[in-house]
Parts: C-alpha cells; structure tokens; sequence
C-alpha cells in the first residue's frame, strides 16, 4: 500500500494512461465477442424455440384427446374417419423403422468401405477426386434421390422380382441407404484419418500386412467415431422425408416383406399438415408426431455426439 | 509359375535356412553402398557396414545426420512411402532384404521401438498379444505365456501384472515405451533396433531399459541409435559415427571414446565440441 504514495517516474505515468484508456482495439474486441456469442447462443434458442412451438401446437391433443395406447399401439391411422377417427402410429413407425434400417444394411457397407478405402489405400490423385466427390453426391438433394426411387428404381424392381408395386420399403430403403452413406463416408473417413500414423508405423513395423492393419489397429482406434457416423445415418434416415415419401408408397401399412409399401412418420406430416384445419385434432395430432420426432433424433443424435467425443460407459 | 512356387517354397523354408546361415564368419547385416533419398534430396550417401551376431551396435551422429533413415531401409519401411528412394543392398542373415518377396515377414523378425513412446489404443495385454496374433497363435495359455514373458524381460511386468486390462496408451511415458519394448520382443525379432528410445523416458527408467538390453544381447542382435553418446560408450560393442548423411567411421566404441579416431570430427563429435 506505501508503493502507491510514492510518486510515480515518467515511465511509469505513461503505463498507467496504457492501462487504464480503453482504445478502438478493445472496442472492437469486444464487440466481436457480443456478435460471435450471439451467433453462437442462436443455435440453442432456435432449438429451444422449435420446441416450445411444436409442443404448444400439439399440446391441445396430447392433453385432450391423446391415447396413449392407440397413438403408439394401433397401426390405424385414420384422421378423416367419417365413422370414428383413430390416431394410431404404429404403422408409421413400423415404416420409418423399417425404411431406415435397410437403409442402414445398405449404407454401412458402401460409406465404411468408401472410407477406409479413401482413408487407408487412396493416395494422391485418386484419394482427392473421391473426397470431391463423396461431398458431392452428399450435397444432391433429397428430391432428387426421390424422383429416382419414383422413376428408376419403381420399374426396375416391379421387373426383377416380378411384383406389381415397385413403390417400397425395398425401393425407399436403397435410396435412403444411398443418401445416408456420403455423410456417413465423409464422417467415418475424419474418425480413421483421426487415428495418429505413429500407431500405423509401429503395427507396419510389426510386420502387420495392409488388411491386419485396418482391421486389428486402426478400426479398433476410430470406433468411436464410425459408432458415430452410423448414428448419424440413423439419424438421417428417420429425418429424412421427400425421398422416403415418394419412394415408399405412402400407404399405411404394417410390413409383412421389403416389397409392401409404407409410410413414414415424416411422409405423414408432409403430405397431410397442409389439408388440415388449423387448431384440429387432425392437426394437433401430426405435432404430436412432430414431438416425437424431434425426441428421437434428439437422442440419436445426443447419443452419436457423445460417442464421437468418446464419452463412454465404464 | 514352378519359379514362382520354387520361391514360396524357399520362404516357407527359412526358419531351416536361418539355422544354417548363423555360422558366426557371417556378419548378420552387411550394409554394402546404400544410399537414400527423399523427393531427390540425399538424406544418407554410400553407407558400408557390418553388424555382427548378437552385438550391441550403436549409431551416434547429430540431428539429420540419416539415422533414422537408415533404420527404415533395413526393414523397409521406405516401401509405403514412395517419397523415400532407396539404393545398395542390405544383407540381413546373408539374404539381400531388397529381394525378400513377403516384406511382413521381414519386418517381422525385426523389432523396432521407435523415439516416441507407441502405446496402440488396447489393452495393454493386446498391446503384447497382437504380434503373436498377427502371426497366427490364438491359444490362450501360449499367448499368456508370451505376454507375461515379453512384459518380465521389458522390466515392466512387476508394474502392470494387475492392470492387463487397462489401456496401454494410459501407462506413463517410461512405461509406455518398456511396453513398446516388450512388444518389440514378442515377435521374438533377431535383430532389435532402437531409434533414441530414451528421448522422451526419465532417467531412471532409461537405466533400466539399458539394463534391459544388456540382458537381450546375449540373444539377439541390437542397432542402439542414440544421440546421448555417453549411452552409447556404456552400451554398444563398436559404434558408428554419422554425420550429415555419410558414415564418418566405425569402431570399437571403447577405441573411439578414448579419442582412438581416424576422422578427427569423430573426436570431436564425442568430445561435445558440435553437434
């Protein structure tokens, strides 16, 4: 406390005016923070703010008119019954699940092979063009997947296995699993490029052949990480909805075989929010879809970013 | 195609062929006018040496003086880095190691623990289990065996023998490369080189290791690459000196270190005047 009394050197009092006068560089170092966190806090309020809305649409349903075991028990999805309405999901869950699970069948073999191809045997010329064009194929847009499955893939499967629809779960799941797998390609090729090539140089110098390499070391390495890129293909599928709504046949429909037709949860919403009455039980019953929806990916998502991150169990 | 079956039928015969070629008039690598080059750029020119049975072989030299390089020509590990040209012959057992068709198996008899501590993301019993499996042995007690023999001869087992199934890549930094040592020593190699092991180890774990590798000469051939001359003089049987990619000389390392030098910059390379 007695240093302060003391007078202060030349040198000294030009410190103290440096310390104390906040000049433009800190200004503006500042007002770059308040816009940077105001970017970065959007992401939450909008999210939060998808939520409060959907839920305060369908909430008029959920606390009236739900049923909880007709909305998740029956498969009778049946909104415009002169007779009696039935709002039963089952059926289009049935469709979303099915549809993306051979989604899956179809997606994890081509985006792990593309990724551990592009990862660990591509080199130069080969290995950029591909990673040009996986982002490519993953950038085209979902209609345009759809109006395959609708114009392609319908004729081709209605011949090959002779069945009078071409328009299902076979059909969507091949598309969605085709959509999926540049994503799940680009995002499980970062997990292998991840692992550190001190652990490749020491399982080579082992003696390790190329395939004991990927396979008893660098896999085992970005587990995590490909865990990751096939939850979000998972995630992908559910969310999906133009390809899937003109490639599954958009009947309701529990599926006995890949070739019945189906509809999914976010084909429903698409098609049939637009002909509803605002603030009807038919309306507020497709939010309550959409609460649904937005738990699941919520979860399959949370799920597939605290793998990535390696947040593990034990 | 009989060429080519006569020649799997040759490898498949070495281990015979191995027995035969130990006599002790054979050096166990011979080095004859080898050369490298990364993109063009000369890392290491015209390099002749001999490595005899079951010696410590220690390589001294500054920083960029090609040793490492020199490591990787022996068990080629140039042959995925199309960067790196390669030139002269390397004999390992008397046999041209530019010829051998199955490289795995070459590197396979040879261990290396690299300057950096390599804990692979396994347990530390599969971090020492995987050679073995690589090379096909898959029953349990054997692989017991190995892993508990490898892990007491790199002076680590005391340490981990309650914790197999933890992490490798968890162990501290000294015992992380005993355990890079012990898996080295579980592919059973003839030839163990050692590339600055000690560079990122403390001192005393770095005794031990030494101690360690007293205890392997008696039964394999080690290449000891330091740039801690003092290990070198307390380790290797003769040394080698290298410098700015050539190999100044090599010599009894006792002759060498009291100052018994044909190229003065040996001397004072040892005597800590540069590099």
């Amino acid at each position: 406390m007695a240093d302060v009394t003391r007078p202060l050197s030349l040198a000294a009092h030009r410190d103290a005016d440096e310390i104390d006068r906040r000049n433009l560089d800190w200004y503006i170092d500042k007002a770059v923070q308040v816009l940077v966190f105001i970017g970065g806090i959007s992401a939450i309020v909008f999210v939060i703010g998808i939520f409060v809305f959907v839920t305060a649409e369908g909430l008029g349903f959920l606390v009236d008119a739900f049923d909880f075991g007709e909305f998740f028990g029956s498969p009778r999805w049946k909104p415009t019954s002169e007779y009696r309405t039935t709002y039963g999901i089952l059926a289009l869950i049935a469709g979303t699940a099915s549809v993306t699970g051979l989604a899956m069948l179809v997606a994890i073999p081509f985006s792990l092979g593309a990724a551990i191809y592009i990862a660990e045997f591509a080199t130069g010329k080969t290995r950029e063009t591909l990673k040009v064009l996986v982002e490519l194929l993953a950038a085209v847009p979902s209609v345009v997947w759809g109006f395959i499955g609708l114009v392609i893939m319908n004729p081709l499967i209605i011949e090959t296995f002779d069945v009078p629809v071409g328009l299902s779960v076979l059909n969507a799941g091949i598309i969605l699993g085709l959509m999926a797998a540049p994503i799940m390609t680009s995002i499980a090729e970062d997990s292998l490029k991840a692992v550190p090539d001190r652990y490749r140089e020491a399982a080579e110098a082992m003696g390790a052949t190329r395939c004991q390499l990927v396979f008893k070391v660098v896999l085992p390495a970005a587990k995590n990480g490909l865990l990751g890129a096939v939850l979000l293909g998972v995630g992908r599928g559910f969310g999906e909805t133009m390809a899937v709504l003109m490639a599954s046949g958009h009947s309701i429909n529990l599926p006995d075989s890949i070739f019945d037709s189906v509809r999914a949860l976010t084909a429903t919403i698409a098609a049939e929010l637009g002909e509803t009455a605002v603030g009807s039980d038919h309306y507020q019953a497709l939010f309550t879809i959409g609460i649904f929806l937005f738990v699941i990916t919520f979860v399959i998502n949370l799920t597939a970013d605290l793998i990535v991150r390696g947040i593990r169990k034990g | 195609m009989v060429e080519a079956l006569r020649e799997i039928a040759i490898d498949a015969d070495m281990p015979s062929r191995l027995a035969q070629v130990t006599e002790p008039a054979q050096a166990k690598l011979e080095v004859r006018n080898l050369s490298i080059a990364y993109g063009g750029t000369p890392a290491l020119v015209g390099v002749n040496l001999e490595i005899q049975e079951n010696e410590i072989f220690g390589i001294i030299g500054p920083a960029n003086s090609g040793k490492t390089s020199f490591l990787k020509a022996l068990n080629r590990m140039d042959m995925f880095n199309s960067d790196m040209q390669v030139s002269g012959e390397v004999f390992f057992n008397g046999r041209n190691v530019r010829q051998w068709r199955n490289v795995y198996a070459l590197r396979s008899r040879i261990g290396v623990v690299f300057p950096l501590p390599v804990g692979l993301p396994m347990t530390v019993y599969d971090n020492v289990a995987l050679a073995p499996r690589l090379s096909g042995i898959t029953n349990k007690a054997e692989l017991n065996e190995i892993v508990e023999r490898c892990l007491s001869r790199a002076a680590l087992w005391d340490e981990v023998k309650d914790r197999l199934n933890s992490l490798g890549s968890l162990l501290s930094g000294g015992q992380q490369q005993r355990l890079t040592i012990a898996r080295a020593l579980s592919q059973e190699p003839d030839l163990l080189m050692l590339d600055e092991f000690s560079i990122a180890v403390d001192p005393v774990t770095t005794m031990r290791i030494e101690d360690v590798l007293k205890e392997l000469r008696k039964e394999m051939t080690i290449i000891l690459v330091t740039n801690l001359t003092q290990q070198a003089r307390r380790l290797a049987d003769r040394t080698a000196f290298f410098l700015s990619g050539s190999c100044v000389e090599v010599g009894d390392t006792e002759a060498l270190f009291t100052g018994q030098v044909e190229d003065t910059r040996t001397a004072d390379y040892i005597a800590g005047r540069f590099g």
